[in-house]
């Protein structure tokens, strides 16, 4: 299973990697996000301290949600997602796949915009770079797990742009918070290893949690 | 007996609802003790300003009651894919949006007369809020996602389910009055323990009336949208 899972997930890299139309456009408006923070914000160092963990997950909310209905819209303008529900693979490989790819493109636009942020905000994002890669893969992981069941049942939903979002977010709201606080631990003044730590499992449990949960239901979800 | 059960459930909670008001005001006393060394009023945990509790907890248990039957509704109809699930999940929503409403809005009164501040990022509050927003966003979905807001809506309320509790452990110092088996609503005494049940009563009574209603109506609307499909298909109208 988890062989077809990853052929889906390459399948739908490797448009992208052809295209590069999410990618491209995500980071441009990451990037555009943290000029508008730049502005929004008061920037002397005590306060970016405060508010750079907000600036980091909002972004990566903000574009993953975007890169996860335009690369689901891909599948129904030729209608390829009941191809690939049709296809001889279990269904969950289709679900694990897509996952798999929303995760690396979520993490694609990361590695733009965290940087940016850590450069024109003047943040001591890099601390503890190991600790901060595992929170933000911990949380990109979360977002394309969810955002992949709902943005599967959405496909054929009328103004599924605007629903997409509207449905996500407050599931995804302990995600955020755990991952604010997280990154807000590590970027603090006196860093607060341990809490950062708390939240990473933290994160990691919820990805559990919510796993489990779409290998449940996900059959039932995006089958007519 | 079918078509008496709504309005029969309609008077009791009308009745229940001037009883409950006339216990609330005229017939509990007012929960303080007097400290003696300064001789002023000091309240119980409830703050001594608890009139309004009586609505707000009666509110809350409905609003729980109802997510847990919509909750429950929405898997089984993903799992069976019987309409009569999904018009349940989609009554009993509907309804704990209202009632949520009224939970988040005594909720804030109360707390600016006992905290001074209409609201507060405790756990309890916040998961109350998040909840709320669940039910929200389902009531969107049904209402704008077109022919496969079922699905959608359902999968929303089930991981809405498992997502709401991670929130309780997330934030803040928990404040709130103490509910579950041990909490205020089960150690109340006297007058308050009557008032209190009262108005539970008549809260859960009003919220079976507007569930059987709403259930009625959206099976009706089910029902009219599918003749409607199999007239156009049959090429009846247009």
């Amino acid at each position: 299973m988890l062989r077809h899972a990853l052929r889906i997930a390459w399948k739908d890299l490797r448009i992208e990697v052809r295209s590069k139309e999410i990618f491209m456009t995500m980071a441009f408006f990451g990037a555009l996000l943290v000029v508008i923070y730049s502005f929004a914000f008061p920037n002397d160092a005590a306060a970016i301290r405060g508010s750079v963990p907000g600036m980091l997950w909002v972004s990566l909310a903000f574009t993953g949600t975007i890169a996860l209905g335009r690369a689901f819209d891909r599948e129904r303008e030729n209608d390829t997602m009941r191809a690939l529900l049709l296809a001889p693979v279990p269904r969950l490989a289709v679900f694990v796949g897509k996952a798999i790819a929303m995760a690396a493109l979520i993490l694609g636009v990361a590695v733009v915009v965290v940087p940016l942020l850590a450069l024109w905000m003047n943040a001591p994002l890099f601390a503890f770079p190991l600790e901060l890669v595992v929170s933000i893969a911990a949380g990109a992981f979360g977002i394309a797990i969810i955002g992949s069941v709902f943005a599967a049942t959405l496909l054929k939903a009328r103004s599924r742009d605007v629903l997409l979002p509207v449905v996500l977010y407050p599931i995804l709201l302990p995600l955020f918070v755990a991952g604010t606080k997280c990154t807000a631990g590590l970027v603090a003044e006196h860093p607060n290893l341990e809490a950062a730590h708390y939240w990473m499992s933290f994160l990691g449990i919820y990805d559990a949690a919510f796993l489990v949960l779409s290998l449940w239901v996900f059959e039932s979800l995006v089958i007519e | 007996m079918n078509k008496l059960l709504v309005p029969v459930l309609c008077v009791l909670a009308a009745i229940g609802f001037v009883v409950s008001i006339y216990l609330v005001f005229f017939y509990t006393p007012l929960d303080f003790t007097i400290d003696h060394d300064s001789g002023r009023l000091v309240g119980t945990s409830l703050f001594f300003n608890e009139t309004i509790m009586y609505f707000h907890v009666a509110h809350a248990f409905v609003l729980f009651t109802a997510v847990f039957i919509g909750g429950i509704a929405s898997a089984l109809y993903l799992w069976k894919r019987k309409p009569v699930w999904d018009d349940i999940a989609a009554a009993t929503i509907d309804i704990s949006v209202a009632f949520g409403a009224v939970v988040l809005a005594t909720g804030s009164i109360w707390a600016k007369a006992a905290w001074d501040v209409w609201w507060q990022w405790e756990p309890r509050l916040t998961m109350s809020l998040l909840l709320w927003l669940i039910l929200v966003g389902y009531v969107l979905v049904r209402k704008f996602a077109g022919p496969t807001a079922d699905r959608v809506a359902a999968g929303m309320a089930i991981f809405g389910m498992v997502g709401v509790p991670f929130i309780y452990t997330m934030v803040g110092q928990d404040s709130h009055p103490g509910s579950g088996a041990n909490g205020v609503a089960f150690t109340l005494k006297g007058p308050m323990v009557v008032t209190f049940w009262v108005s539970v009563a008549t809260f859960m009574v009003w919220f079976a009336a507007l569930v059987i209603t709403r259930v009625q109506s959206t099976r009706l609307e089910r029902e009219v949208r599918e003749l409607r499909e199999r007239a156009l298909d049959l090429g009846v109208i247009e």
